[in-house]
């Protein structure tokens, strides 16, 4: 698993030389780029500020003399931790990936155990390296990162390593051992395995609950977070401006059922898109009102339905119903209510102000004629005022959806 | 004279009340969590409870559970949210109405009173709920007398939604303010004990049984 000496690749060295600080040199991990397999000769040899290549040499030597090499990248690899950068597989790479696979072909060939149990070598091979990768430091806390989806596809991917692997060991325990004799090997088996259960079995618990314990941790102090985020660009921006205006009543009540609004929405409400359903716009619309004009606006809704083109332009009317109570009611709020039953939809918009004289308004004023009766004509509802001075209004929308 | 006990654990907001309240009402206790109202209300025998949806040691609901049926007080309950939870929670539980804390003073007052004379209070908020759970379905009831509310019922609840008073509702339906007020105890009834499909299904998905 050693890297390849025969490469002599150029390198580049982040060390900052003029820098005086105590962090000269640089801290001892794996790096994702200019890697041969896992990164760890390029990460010895940035900490020491060696040329890689002596490194590598020496690694290949130390593996060549015996094999030490071996377990000690191997050691390193699982020790050292991975700086977290996106990697990039280049050539070198995967020639370095072939040598090694065709190192170990070469060695379980000339031993003489390819011949003898050739697949379940393979597959325990096989199982070995999904273990492992699972084993990637990095790959964990990718996952751990992420919730339990993923979470379940970790446990799916070491059940298959574990599998392959066992199936290997079975394979080649099969193959080789006569029937008489697994017996005694598989009690033996067993006796250790269970010895090791018992010594492992705390120690593992302890650190699945520790992990478990750091994850929701994290978890709950970036909802604080969030919520820190949010309050601070909403509330606390808005009782600054509270401050500034408290000589304005009227700016200060517009300004605080604003911000209610949005609080409330952002603390209970389904998140609903306004562009998509006539419950969610109608709220959205009686909010931009009452931050226009400062009247307070109470919407009810029962029943909701996707929008369409005509319910566009009730909204439309319902809006224009809105701004002329807000504007000229004198009211100290407005109701609105939104009803959607079976195929009926109506909204309605009352104020208890002072009402007008329907029949008086001059024929050329655009707003009740020609934005809320004409509207929904066009769009085949019907749109009833019901008012008289002193008396408040009320606007009253029909439309049947088709 | 109608005897209040007030329960909130922001002093602030009981203080407020206090001041707002009309004539005719008199505070004869105040409470800030679930184990002190318990004991208030005991003691003062109260003709209604202002009781607040959010309190230390298990909200209002506890104090109903720990109550209701007990005292011959009426519960109004009062909350800084409208979501649809607290208000069914409350309700289900025993009180006999449920107002938001922006409501004026004069409406207040108007609400202890009707409650105190053991009608019920609907915001048009709650009145919207009681329209949506009860919304005509084609599933089977199991009785017909409490789970579906009659046309007359319907056309109270739509006429509060939109927000009209039950005096304006007395007029715009011919029918007198009385006959307004049977109509929405009636309602209240059927919320409090209807187990509803769509009730339960509603109460079960926001983990209230």
């Amino acid at each position: 698993m050693a890297p390849m000496p025969f490469t002599g690749r150029a390198c580049d060295h982040p060390r900052v030389t003029e820098s005086t600080s105590v962090d000269e040199t640089p801290r001892l991990d794996r790096r994702a780029d200019g890697r041969l397999v896992a990164g760890v000769c390029r990460g010895i040899a940035d900490h020491l500020g060696l040329e890689v290549v002596i490194v590598r040499l020496a690694f290949s030597l130390l593996i060549i003399a015996g094999g030490v090499g071996v377990a000690a990248y191997i050691a390193l690899w699982v020790l050292v931790p991975s700086r977290d950068e996106p990697a990039q597989r280049d050539w070198t790479q995967f020639a370095a990936y072939g040598a090694l696979i065709l190192g170990l072909s070469f060695l379980t060939w000339a031993s003489g155990l390819a011949k003898a149990a050739l697949w379940p070598l393979v597959a325990g091979g096989l199982g070995a390296a999904v273990l492992w990768q699972q084993a990637d430091r990095n790959q964990r806390q990718r996952w751990l990162r992420t919730t339990t989806v993923p979470l379940r596809r970790m446990w799916l991917r070491s059940l298959l390593g574990a599998f392959l692997v066992i199936g290997g060991i079975g394979g080649f325990v099969a193959q080789r051992v006569n029937a008489t004799e697994a017996r005694a090997v598989l009690i033996a088996t067993a006796v250790i395995l269970s010895g090791v259960a018992v010594i492992a079995t705390p120690w593992l618990m302890r650190l699945w609950q520790d992990l478990d314990v750091e994850r929701r941790e994290r978890i709950r102090s970036q909802e604080r977070a969030e919520l820190a985020a949010h309050v601070h660009d909403s509330v606390l921006h808005t009782l600054t401006l509270i401050q500034r205006s408290a000589h304005d009543s009227r700016e200060v009540q517009r300004l605080a059922r604003s911000q209610e609004r949005e609080l409330r929405g952002w603390l209970y409400a389904p998140r609903a898109d306004p562009d998509q359903t006539l419950a969610a716009a109608v709220q959205k619309i009686a909010g931009e009102v009452e931050d226009d004009h400062g009247v307070p606006i109470e919407v009810v809704c029962v029943g909701d339905c996707s929008l369409t083109a005509a319910l566009g332009a009730m909204l439309q009317a319902a809006r224009e119903a809105m701004v002329n109570a807000a504007k000229y009611a004198e009211a100290p709020s407005v109701s609105v209510y939104a009803e959607v039953s079976g195929d009926d939809v109506a909204i309605y918009v009352r104020d208890r102000g002072k009402g007008f004289d329907l029949d008086a308004i001059p024929r050329d004023r655009m707003g009740v004629r020609g934005s809320i009766i004409g509207r929904m004509e066009r769009s085949g509802g019907t749109a009833t005022v019901r008012t008289a001075p002193g008396e408040g209004t009320e606007v009253r929308l029909e439309l049947k959806r088709s | 004279m109608t005897r209040v006990v007030l329960v909130d654990d922001h002093q602030m907001f009981r203080t407020g009340v206090k001041a707002e309240l009309g004539p005719g009402i008199e505070v004869v206790g105040e409470a800030g969590d679930v184990d002190s109202a318990v004991a208030v209300i005991k003691s003062a025998a109260p003709d209604v409870v202002l009781l607040d949806v959010h309190l230390p040691g298990g909200g209002g609901i506890e104090v109903l559970r720990r109550l209701h049926g007990n005292v011959t007080a009426r519960f109004l309950a009062l909350s800084v949210s409208d979501a649809a939870e607290d208000v069914i929670a409350v309700v289900r539980g025993g009180a006999r109405g449920y107002v938001t804390k922006t409501i004026s003073g004069p409406e207040l007052t108007d609400a202890i009173g009707r409650v105190a004379d053991d009608d019920a209070v609907f915001s048009p908020r709650l009145a919207g709920f009681v329209l949506d759970a009860f919304a005509a379905t084609d599933a089977p009831s199991v009785d017909p007398e409490l789970d579906q509310l009659t046309q007359r019922e319907r056309e109270v609840l739509r006429l509060i939604a939109r927000g009209y008073a039950y005096k304006e509702i007395a007029r715009e339906l011919y029918i007198s303010v009385k006959t307004v007020e049977t109509h929405v105890s009636s309602v209240l009834r059927k919320l409090q004990l209807s187990n509803r499909h769509e009730l339960s299904r509603w109460a079960a998905a926001r983990r209230l049984v």
